[in-house]
């Protein structure tokens, strides 16, 4: 019996004692870290690396830099309302989908992942034709702040939406029919016995329409006209570093993004943990 | 058996991983040219490498492209693309190779400056010209919507800059007074994509009265239905497209430099709406030195005369301190990071969204 065979045949049970994994969740675990590190944690380190290049001064200087800190303003805020709206408007279309029956419904539903499966380009080409000058329907918002906002809404539409309305489905309105039984108002039904099993889900999905909001360039980059001070975005400054040679501070400006986000997604997880518990 | 099928699962996509790394290997097949570029000039690459297959240098040869914008094709081959001609929008990404010593030094040495295709910056306009667009002069009106290209992220767009400051200094005027007038050029500016590609885009959706746009580009938007009327101001600027063969690339990628700029060549960028390289007298055309009639031009404006002369046609390697933008890089494009100064344009810009805001 080689060395190797007899380390494999003791090995699950030492596992067993220390980490509860067997053999085959080990290897899942194994396949999943190789995949995350090489997909994930590698290019994530690379852009940190990079931006640590510049040293402390070089990264505070290129955030600072007044264009570039009016671009991370105004890209953080619109993610924010963007995310805010989402939150309200995506938990009532997922509501409407789950509860209600009409016509049309099914239709309704492919359509909501319109905004996932255009290409982010194609979607800034119907933006700009739609709320360009030429706009047929007289609403001019290109080359404005707005622009921003209108084309971050797009493309995080169907992210609150797609991941309440599972749950939703699972909720047996039964025990909203029992709580409203006991004397439970609608209004009291829903904060307390509907709300509390959809916050996860929304945490989620705001979380994700947040993130895709901040890093987007292809659905705005022809509607918002990138006016310095005005209607540019982060990414746009990254890639003004880019073509200036300037890599350092490109991924200073990223690192901060990420930051940015990441802040976002612990502080969502932490509120829906208390939801969740107080429910 | 599960866990055999895992392990099978995983080596198979090993295997999968080392091909795609081997598949290097089976490149430096010496007929084989791998042409990277700038998006433009892909319709004329295209007829000139047809042509060229036809000469006895090129018997046999086969392409690999890859076209895009210009300073990504360029950060792409400093990284690592494989390429054996390079054909850019401007020199600096050329000087890029130099610095990562793929690209002789020597390249801009020849007669023909290391430029393979030119053109002019010209002033795209609505149709029937609406605002009387005649000049640089008449873009600082109040009321005249600009659209053009980021100088700062996209290097191309540096060629319309240039073309506005040298109305001025190369008019006469103080670098004072030009400094005044890119402020107000860009204090007009209502869309500022990161490429041209996106500002003819823009333009075309409705943005903007005017756009700052290059005669080949009009022209060759024209040879495919989405043109727009073009003036050419009386003070312009010629922009020249460097072309390079990389250091270690094989001896028939020299060839097919030599036939880029043979008559052949010429010819074919011409039909795409360049302006022949002209060593003799940059921007004019020789006609029978690229074998056309004038009438041979679709989309131009005028179809017996496609490319106008232009009164006082600017130039760098003549106005601006030579070809490789040393002379006005840093004062007009300086990004005031990292070391650099605060070029002018670069501040114009980022005053023109102050004041608005």
């Amino acid at each position: 019996m080689s060395v190797s065979e007899d380390v494999a045949r003791r090995a699950p049970a030492r596992r067993t004692a220390t980490h509860d994994l067997t053999r085959t969740s080990g290897i899942g675990l194994g396949v999943t870290m190789i995949w995350f590190s090489l997909l994930v944690l590698v290019p994530l380190a690379a852009v940190v690396a990079t931006a640590a290049a510049g040293g402390l001064g070089g990264f505070w200087s290129a955030i600072s830099n007044e264009q570039t800190a009016a671009a991370i303003k105004l890209t953080v805020l619109s993610a924010f309302a963007v995310t805010v709206v989402n939150i309200v408007v995506g938990t009532t279309i997922s509501w409407v989908l789950v509860r209600d029956g009409f016509p049309g419904k099914k239709l309704l539903e492919l359509v909501i992942d319109i905004p996932f499966a255009l290409p982010t380009i194609v979607a800034g080409l119907v933006l700009v034709s739609l709320y360009g000058n030429d706009s047929p329907l007289g609403l001019h918002v290109a080359n404005t702040e707005y622009s921003v906002f209108l084309a971050f809404l797009f493309v995080t539409l169907p992210f609150v939406v797609r991941t309440v309305q599972p749950v939703l489905e699972q909720l047996d309105p039964e025990i909203e029919e029992a709580a409203a039984s006991l004397g439970a108002s609608r209004l009291t039904t829903f904060r307390r016995v509907v709300l509390p099993a959809l916050v996860p889900a929304i945490a989620a999905g705001a979380a994700l329409s947040f993130a895709r909001a901040v890093g987007e360039y292809g659905s705005l980059v022809l509607l918002s006209g990138n006016l310095p001070f005005r209607s540019e975005v982060t990414s746009v400054r990254i890639l003004a570093a880019i073509e200036n040679d300037n890599r350092s501070s490109a991924a200073a400006i990223a690192t901060l993004l990420l930051l940015i986000s990441l802040a976002v997604i612990v502080l969502l997880d932490v509120v829906q943990r208390r939801v969740a518990r107080r429910g | 058996m599960r866990r055999g099928l895992v392990a099978g699962a995983v080596a198979l996509g090993m295997l999968g991983l080392s091909a795609c790394g081997g598949s290097d290997a089976a490149e430096g097949d010496d007929k084989t040219i791998s042409i990277v570029g700038f998006a433009v000039p892909e319709a004329a690459n295209k007829n000139i490498a047809d042509e060229f297959v036809k000469t006895d240098e090129g018997k046999g040869a086969s392409f690999k492209t890859s076209y895009g914008a210009s300073g990504d094709q360029s950060r792409a081959v400093a990284d690592g693309l494989d390429a054996d001609y390079v054909h850019f929008s401007v020199s600096t990404d050329v000087q890029r190779l130099v610095d990562a010593e793929l690209v002789d030094p020597s390249w801009n040495q020849g007669e023909n400056k290391g430029i393979v295709s030119t053109s002019v910056v010209v002033l795209g306009v609505r149709d029937g010209n609406p605002k009387d667009i005649q000049g640089w002069d008449d873009l600082v009106e109040p009321g005249v919507g600009i659209v053009t290209a980021n100088p700062a992220s996209s290097g191309a767009a540096r060629w319309n800059a240039l073309a506005a400051w040298g109305h001025i200094t190369e008019n006469g005027g103080s670098e004072e007074e030009a400094t005044e007038f890119t402020e107000k050029l860009f204090a007009n500016v209502v869309s500022l994509t990161n490429s041209g590609r996106d500002a003819t885009t823009s333009f075309l959706q409705g943005n903007g009265d005017v756009l700052l746009a290059y005669e080949n580009e009009a022209i060759l938007a024209a040879q495919n239905g989405e043109g727009f009327e073009y003036v050419i101001p009386e003070t312009t600027l010629l922009i020249e497209n460097p072309g390079a063969v990389l250091e270690d690339s094989a001896p028939v990628a020299q060839d097919w430099l030599d036939f880029v700029l043979s008559k052949e060549g010429q010819k074919q960028f011409a039909l795409t709406g360049f302006r022949p390289v002209n060593t003799a007298a940059p921007g004019t055309v020789d006609w029978d030195a690229v074998g056309l009639e004038p009438t041979d031009i679709k989309g131009a404006p005028v179809a017996d005369d496609p490319f106008p002369e232009v009164p006082n046609l600017l130039t760098l390697e003549q106005d601006f301190g030579g070809g490789d933008w040393s002379g006005v890089a840093d004062k007009l494009f300086g990004t005031g990071e990292d070391g650099q100064s605060l070029g002018i344009v670069t501040d114009a810009i980022a005053k023109s969204g102050k004041a608005s805001s």
